[in-house]
């Protein structure tokens, strides 16, 4: 019988001819974990009286959620982490390095690897051909010090993607519609496989877009087939020999297949307070906005930040919004600054701030105030995401938010594009 | 494993933000403290009603969000003898297990705040004595139910060496 793309990866890692419902035990190739999961997985190290790591050069430690630190708890937090890699020799990436999620693509990944990460948007990496889940800090400590991990290995559900996206409709608005769709449980314990004309002609910012989002809908990995456009993408990374074809079998099982036309997508938004609760353009334009935030693992690439600059461009944020944008990583800031994106976006008002997971996660760097409501371009708008359980968050594409950001108010970006 | 305690009542898709929110990200560094929290933006009272061995019963998708391994211990911590729920979040079910805390996916729709409840873990029996029913959960995978007797991961790990999944 064929196999699905995780099957096949987590058949290469476990030695064993694999298929959903299997406990494996798979080797991994990285793992990574970040300020907030890291200290925790650190402690569970000490207390097996294993404090090494099986990979160091591919065991990641980022400082991240709270960088730069905030507060004197989480320095003393990031020492442990950088102790950790100085002892063990595995990579610590400290503050201003970028988020998790976006250095681990940049630098680390490979398609048909194993990635195992504590934070839930480790799936981001799917998007290569890998397979990449979340999971806690002692599955994660344990993963780091023996190499191995043990996994069930999932069902996949097909989503099969056509059409071509109308102006101002990005890869974010076909997330939040299937998100919509399956609602926030509609693929628990399973795998996503994305693929179809629209995903062949998507670029890798699009896909790590959709990959990370996969946990949104409860998924335990997204992946997508490893391509000519990922081959591109690592080879611009200076990973060109790291390229292998991967693909999923013609008779593969899948326990469901989704098809979805893009053709037919509007600009979406997700409202207050889960990520199932999705609404078109029309339906919420007119929204008071207090805070547009542009960044994070989800939508805080380069070609994000080109996309929200060209409808800012010239404009001025609205008096009463305030407009916050976050590079997902140094490159991307480097980038976003030789492109002059970033003189653009200060001219329009927006205060720019080091890359890192600091407000999506509400830990610092725009935390919201009491009834409050913010449009980001995050994945989450759980109740108390931003640092305040009083406020409520919207999350869209950067081409609304940022069309948001002019009027104060949710708006279509197309009249802007 | 037998466990006596009241039901707390919660609704449907409650998260790792309910339960240890981002602005107490400080406090995961102090498990103890940070549990006097726990669940603090779903019932701000919780923390201080909640007795040893009382249930947190939810709805479905209970813990998504985070792989946050601190919203499942500091629920352990508070003193919480298992956590029943119509469904449960991947991460959320698989750190549950690692720290030792029990999870069952039952039918909770008949039990109501308050109800005292005895559950027999495995044999996955939820007596509700305020109502007198008997609901039955799903019974937890075979490989749950090996690291959750060792008392968690890290003592599975400890006690075999390594993984000991089969048999």
């Amino acid at each position: 019988m064929g196999k699905t793309i995780v099957e096949k990866i987590l058949s290469e890692h476990s030695g064993t001819d694999a298929y959903a419902g299997d406990i494996i035990i798979a080797e991994i190739d990285a793992a990574l974990v970040q300020d907030g999961t890291g200290p925790l997985a650190v402690q569970q190290l000490q207390k097996l009286g294993m404090v090494e790591a099986a990979k160091p050069d591919r065991t990641v430690l980022f400082i991240d959620h709270a960088a730069p630190s905030p507060r004197k708890e989480l320095s003393n937090a990031h020492k442990v982490l950088r102790e950790f890699a100085a002892k063990t020799g595995a990579i610590i990436s400290d503050i201003n390095e970028g988020v998790c999620h976006q250095r681990i693509v940049e630098d680390f990944m490979n398609p048909g690897e194993v990635l195992i990460g504590a934070d839930s948007h480790t799936c981001t990496a799917g998007a290569l051909g890998a397979f990449a889940t979340g999971m806690g800090s002692t599955d994660v400590a344990i993963g780091i010090a023996s190499g191995k991990t043990w996994l069930r290995v999932p069902e996949t559900f097909k989503v099969h993607v056509t059409g071509k996206f109308k102006k101002g409709v990005y890869a974010k608005d076909l997330m939040l519609h299937f998100i919509g769709m399956i609602g926030a449980d509609g693929a628990t314990y399973k795998a996503l496989e994305f693929s179809g004309p629209a995903i062949d002609a998507m670029d890798m910012s699009g896909r790590f877009t959709l990959a990370n989002m996969a946990v949104e809908a409860g998924a335990k990995a997204g992946l997508f087939a490893s391509d000519e456009i990922t081959k591109e993408f690592l080879e611009s990374r200076g990973r060109g020999d790291k390229w292998r074809p991967l693909s999923a079998d013609e008779d593969a099982n899948y326990e469901k297949v989704f098809e979805i036309d893009v053709s037919d997508l509007e600009p979406t938004v997700s409202c207050p307070h889960t990520v199932d609760n999705i609404k078109v353009i029309k339906e919420v334009e007119g929204t008071k906005i207090d805070q547009v935030y542009i960044g994070t693992c989800t939508n805080g690439r380069i070609e994000d930040l080109r996309v929200a600059t060209k409808i800012l461009e010239g404009r001025e944020r609205h008096p009463d919004t305030r407009l916050l944008v976050c590079p997902a990583s140094k490159e991307v800031y480097l980038k976003a600054i030789e492109e002059g994106l970033i003189a653009k976006l200060i001219s329009a008002g927006a205060a720019i701030i080091n890359p890192g997971c600091g407000a999506c996660v509400g830990v610092h760097a725009g935390i919201l105030g009491d009834g409050e409501v913010c449009l980001a371009t995050q994945n989450r708008n759980f109740k108390g995401r931003m640092g305040n359980p009083e406020a409520f968050i919207y999350l869209s594409s950067p081409a609304v938010a940022a069309a948001s950001a002019i009027e104060g108010v949710i708006a279509d970006p197309r009249k802007y594009l | 494993m037998q466990i006596k305690g009241k039901a707390h009542k919660f609704g449907d898709n409650i998260s790792t933000d309910h339960i240890a929110p981002g602005r107490l990200f400080h406090l995961r560094t102090n498990l103890p403290e940070l549990a006097k929290h726990v669940l603090e933006d779903a019932d701000p009272e919780f923390a201080k009603k909640v007795q040893p061995g009382d249930f947190v019963v939810g709805g479905r998708n209970f813990g998504l969000g985070s792989s946050r391994e601190h919203a499942p211990t500091i629920i352990k911590l508070a003193g919480v003898g298992a956590v029943l729920a119509q469904s449960f979040a991947r991460i959320f079910y698989r750190n549950a297990i690692n720290v030792g805390l029990p999870v069952l996916i039952c039918d909770t729709s008949q039990i109501d705040a308050g109800d005292d409840l005895e559950v027999d873990v495995s044999k996955g029996e939820i007596k509700d004595i305020t109502k007198g029913i008997t609901i039955q959960a799903k019974p937890l995978p075979s490989v749950m139910i090996r690291i959750l007797n060792d008392g968690g991961l890290l003592e599975h790990f400890r006690k075999h060496g390594g993984f000991a999944l089969d048999g």
